[in-house]
């Protein structure tokens, strides 16, 4: 086990939606390499407490990279240095010692700030509202194997159903577009057989509730593949467009 | 004493038989009832989706900023099924007996049952969603053995089982929410249940975005709020799952059956330090190929490469040799537990054992282990910055899940009528030990086939009078809880929630941990009652009540923790035996292995909270085994 660090982290500090926002500075000293980062802001917010001051909000909850709670920009880079890798799964020996480390929300305006670190994800909630499930209610499934889906295809429908909808994608892309999230779905339930009775109008419902809510267009720059903690590979934009197309020109 | 109200006939066919005496609500009528289901996870997604398909006016609230984030999403393993598609000897009757087994002889016959049937049903309608479950190259679902299973009846999509259940879960949720017939509530975060005549009608929530109160009114509530593994602190639960809302209904006259109920998973990454926020669990599934040991000599500093097999301990295997590395839970935990008392732990702080895969990267080659297992590997060496395919895993026992809630009877219902809890919030199936990948197929049999059913039963059956939130019974709760939370800031003591927090759960892990006694849990009592009241007079709760307030939020729940773990403490002391989780360390057989106590202890313990300072009251209900036969569980 190697030594005890010290770092300054800046952190975006703002009291709610309406107020303005400003970078703060702390020092943190004495944190085990060990520690995660998110355990790093614990430590902060505890001496904040005591010193009654107000402790930084963020959000958090499985602390094992999957529950898609946490997220902030760590020097200029969605969910911080390491590829693959949600903000809680850092630790502080990804940093070098000494370091001072910008931690920002994620900044888009379909994702307003709550307070510091906090946004308003339910814009990609929305998304999913328009479409994305099939429509079964309980009860009325068929026996589980009368739908054989080959394993490839089982495989790449799993790939993009690993989605965790941080929104790390959309906070990393210069047009705050929601597109690897929102492709992510329909390349899901397009894969199986069970998702086609609705494809053409999951597209179409999906697509246009992601620019209703404010998300931008894509332009093709691959900066959401390259932050996705799951590495959602950005052919699932591609089966979105294709489908969105296809379901305007009534070919599925 | 408490009756469970199963119905009689054949276990086979109780549940079927009363599907039909049951009474119904006529689809039109349908609208008119308003529903709450508190929590999303996958107990209240399932639940609040399947009453908005049948017709419901349903609320759903979830404490997270979505319904997809609720802690079912962490779950590795898999989903237990009686589907026997691998033909090897899988039926209904031999799931449902292997968790009544597993469950030490501690959970209802009736219910168990009931989910035994319903775990088919269950593989269909997630597979129908498009749940991505492993599958086999001719196309069908693929199914595993898993947690001590002699049978491969357990469906799982990678490592991520949980994960997928519950996104499949949420997307018919937000598919009625689309619909209109459920209203969500995110970030709202449920403080008080309100009772009017005796029944459940609403809760009081404040808007944690906001800090607002709000009044909430329905016809029935249905609570599916998890767990209360985090009394302990350090748990593998997420950082916000907590035991307020259930606790708040046992404020409200609800039992807390069994509290002192614990699971403790035998697989975690060990503790490093004091700043840890929580554990991490590697899935059990790795005990399918990984060898667990220590050295046989106590103080072996080695490095494990250069300790020869002829000087390793695979205790498991010498102990258990039918089982082996898959004996349950709380047996895999206990162990693991002794054998690092007598000095033989591994790694800095000798609270470890090896998890070993050596052997199986050696037969299987390490791309087989990868494709098993891959993201279990990179997530251990993420977080331990080991690589576990060229050193041993290191892990220890954590708290997981906790199979005691509140009490329900064979309807999901509390003794308040109107409340129903569904999931891990109740205490049904599980016993005094549950096994593994069965959390999720309980927690969806419960808001997709069970809850439905026996919901239309109460309201086609109960007159409920019109109310508006406007009645003196929502207004007195919403004034508890605004004092509630006011005399809380007032506070502004020395010590933060944190410490507290960690403080308590200190206490309850030495002592109503894996190992428990008479003297640990009397200590432990008054431990529990002097932190409580130091909590009132030195916490410093900072911030305000009126905006996004974590401290606030966090401060609460540790007040309901501090109650909670004094019942929990009694549950504990009151059982003098042992059984499953609950390891009383003076009754125990020659080898060391629970000594149940069936005269005396056959039954379920359920505390009726009488006030803050006051002895809770014990009622029981006997538990009673008319098809399953009773027997010392043996995994030798």
């Amino acid at each position: 086990m190697s030594e005890n660090q010290s770092y300054t982290i800046r952190v975006w500090r703002q009291d709610d939606a309406q107020a303005a926002g400003k970078f703060v500075d702390y020092d943190v000293k004495d944190v085990s390499p060990d520690a995660s980062f998110l355990e790093m802001l614990d430590l902060v917010n505890e001496d904040l407490t005591r010193d009654g001051g107000e402790p930084i909000a963020f959000d958090y909850d499985c602390r094992e990279g999957i529950c898609g709670s946490c997220g902030c920009v760590i020097d200029g880079v969605a969910h911080g240095p390491l590829p693959g890798t949600t903000t809680c799964q850092l630790y502080m020996r990804n940093f070098p010692p000494g370091a001072t480390i910008t931690v920002e929300p994620w900044r888009a305006s379909a994702f307003p700030v709550i307070k510091d670190l906090v946004v308003d994800r339910s814009s990609m909630d929305r998304i999913i509202m328009a479409g994305g499930y099939i429509s079964v209610s309980a009860g009325s499934a068929p026996d589980a194997n009368n739908i054989p889906v080959p394993k490839p295809e089982a495989d790449l429908a799993f790939e993009a159903a690993e989605c965790i909808g941080c929104g790390a994608c959309v906070a990393a892309c210069k047009n705050a577009s929601a597109s690897l999230f929102t492709g992510a779905k329909i390349e899901h339930l397009a894969r199986l057989p069970q998702g086609q009775a609705e494809r053409a109008r999951r597209a179409q419902r999906m697509v246009e509730t992601a620019e209703a809510e404010g998300f931008g267009a894509c332009s093709n720059e691959g900066e959401c593949e390259a932050v996705c903690p799951k590495e959602i590979p950005t052919r699932v934009i591609q089966r979105m467009n294709r489908d969105y197309i296809r379901a305007y020109l009534k070919m599925i | 004493m408490l009756d469970g109200k199963v119905p009689g006939g054949p276990i086979e066919s109780k549940w079927n038989r009363h599907i039909g005496e049951m009474s119904l609500v006529n689809p039109a009528n349908r609208r008119k009832y308003n529903v709450i289901v508190v929590g999303t996870g996958l107990a209240g997604a399932s639940a609040a989706a399947t009453l908005g398909e049948q017709g419901y006016n349903v609320k759903a609230f979830t404490i997270l900023d979505s319904p997809r984030r609720s802690h079912s999403i962490a779950a590795q393993g898999g989903i237990n099924a009686a589907k026997n598609y691998k033909n090897d000897g899988d039926s209904v009757h031999r799931l449902f007996y292997d968790t009544i087994k597993g469950g030490d002889y501690r959970a209802r016959e009736g219910n168990v049952h009931r989910l035994a049937e319903v775990s088919v049903n269950i593989i269909d309608q997630c597979v129908a969603q498009g749940v991505p479950f492993a599958r086999e190259y001719g196309g069908l679902l693929d199914t595993r053995s898993f947690g001590g299973a002699q049978v491969a009846r357990t469906f799982y999509a990678r490592g991520q089982t949980g994960q997928q259940l519950l996104i499949g879960a949420y997307q018919s949720l937000m598919r009625q929410v689309d619909a209109g017939s459920v209203e969500l509530h995110a970030r709202q975060e449920m403080l008080d249940l309100v009772l009017v005549g005796g029944r459940a009608r609403g809760i009081i929530t404040r808007n944690l975005v906001t800090g607002e109160l709000e009044r909430h009114m329905a016809d029935a509530v249905l609570l599916c709020t998890g767990g209360y593994g985090n009394v302990y602190y350090l748990s593998t639960n997420a950082g916000n799952t907590n035991v307020s809302a259930a606790w708040r209904c046992a404020r409200r006259g609800a039992y807390f059956a069994n509290p002192s109920f614990a699971q403790v998973h035998p697989t975690c990454i060990p503790e490093t330090g004091d700043y840890q926020a929580k554990l991490t669990l590697m899935s059990e599934s790795l005990r399918n190929d990984g060898r667990v040991w220590v050295p046989k000599k106590a103080g072996d500093e080695r490095s494990p490469d250069q300790i020869p097999d002829a000087e390793r301990d695979y205790y498991l295997e010498r102990r258990y040799p039918s089982f082996g590395n898959l004996v349950p839970r709380d047996v895999a935990s206990r162990n693991a537990k002794f054998v690092c008392d007598e000095g033989r732990g591994v790694g800095a702080t000798g609270r470890a054992v090896y998890l070993d895969f050596r052997d199986a990267i050696t037969r299987l080659g390490q791309e087989t282990v990868a494709e098993k297992y891959g993201n279990l590997f990179d997530m251990y060496h993420h977080i331990s910055n080991e690589d576990p395919y060229s050193v041993p895993m290191k892990i220890y026992p954590a708290v997981h899940y906790t199979m005691g809630g509140l009490w329900v009877d064979y309807h999901l219902q509390s003794n308040i009528e109107g409340l129903f809890v569904l999931g891990e919030a109740n205490f049904s199936d599980h016993g005094a030990n549950r096994l593994g990948a069965s959390a999720l197929m309980q927690g969806l049999a419960d808001g997709y086939f069970v809850v439905p059913y026996t919901l239309a039963n109460y309201l086609a059956n109960t007159q409920l009078g019109d109310l508006s939130t406007d009645a003196e019974e929502f207004k007195s709760a919403e004034d508890v809880t605004e004092k509630r939370i006011r005399t809380l800031l007032s506070v502004d003591g020395n010590k933060t929630v944190q410490d507290f927090h960690r403080e308590l759960g200190r206490t309850m892990w030495e002592n109503v941990g894996m190992a428990r006694n008479r003297e640990g849990l009397t200590q432990a009592l008054k431990d529990v009652q002097g932190l409580r009241e130091e909590y009132h007079q030195n916490v410093k709760v900072v911030g305000r009540a009126d905006n996004f307030n974590k401290a606030l939020e966090f401060g609460l729940r540790v007040a309901d923790y501090m109650e909670f773990a004094e019942v929990s403490v009694r549950d504990a002391l009151a059982r003098e035996e042992s059984c499953g989780c609950h390891f009383r360390e003076e009754y125990q057989t020659k080898d060391g292995e629970c000594l149940r106590n069936d005269e005396e202890f056959s039954h379920v313990s359920a505390w009726e909270f009488t006030g803050a300072d006051k002895e809770p009251v014990m009622h029981k209900e006997d538990l009673t085994f008319d098809f399953a036969e009773v027997k010392q569980r043996s995994y030798k």
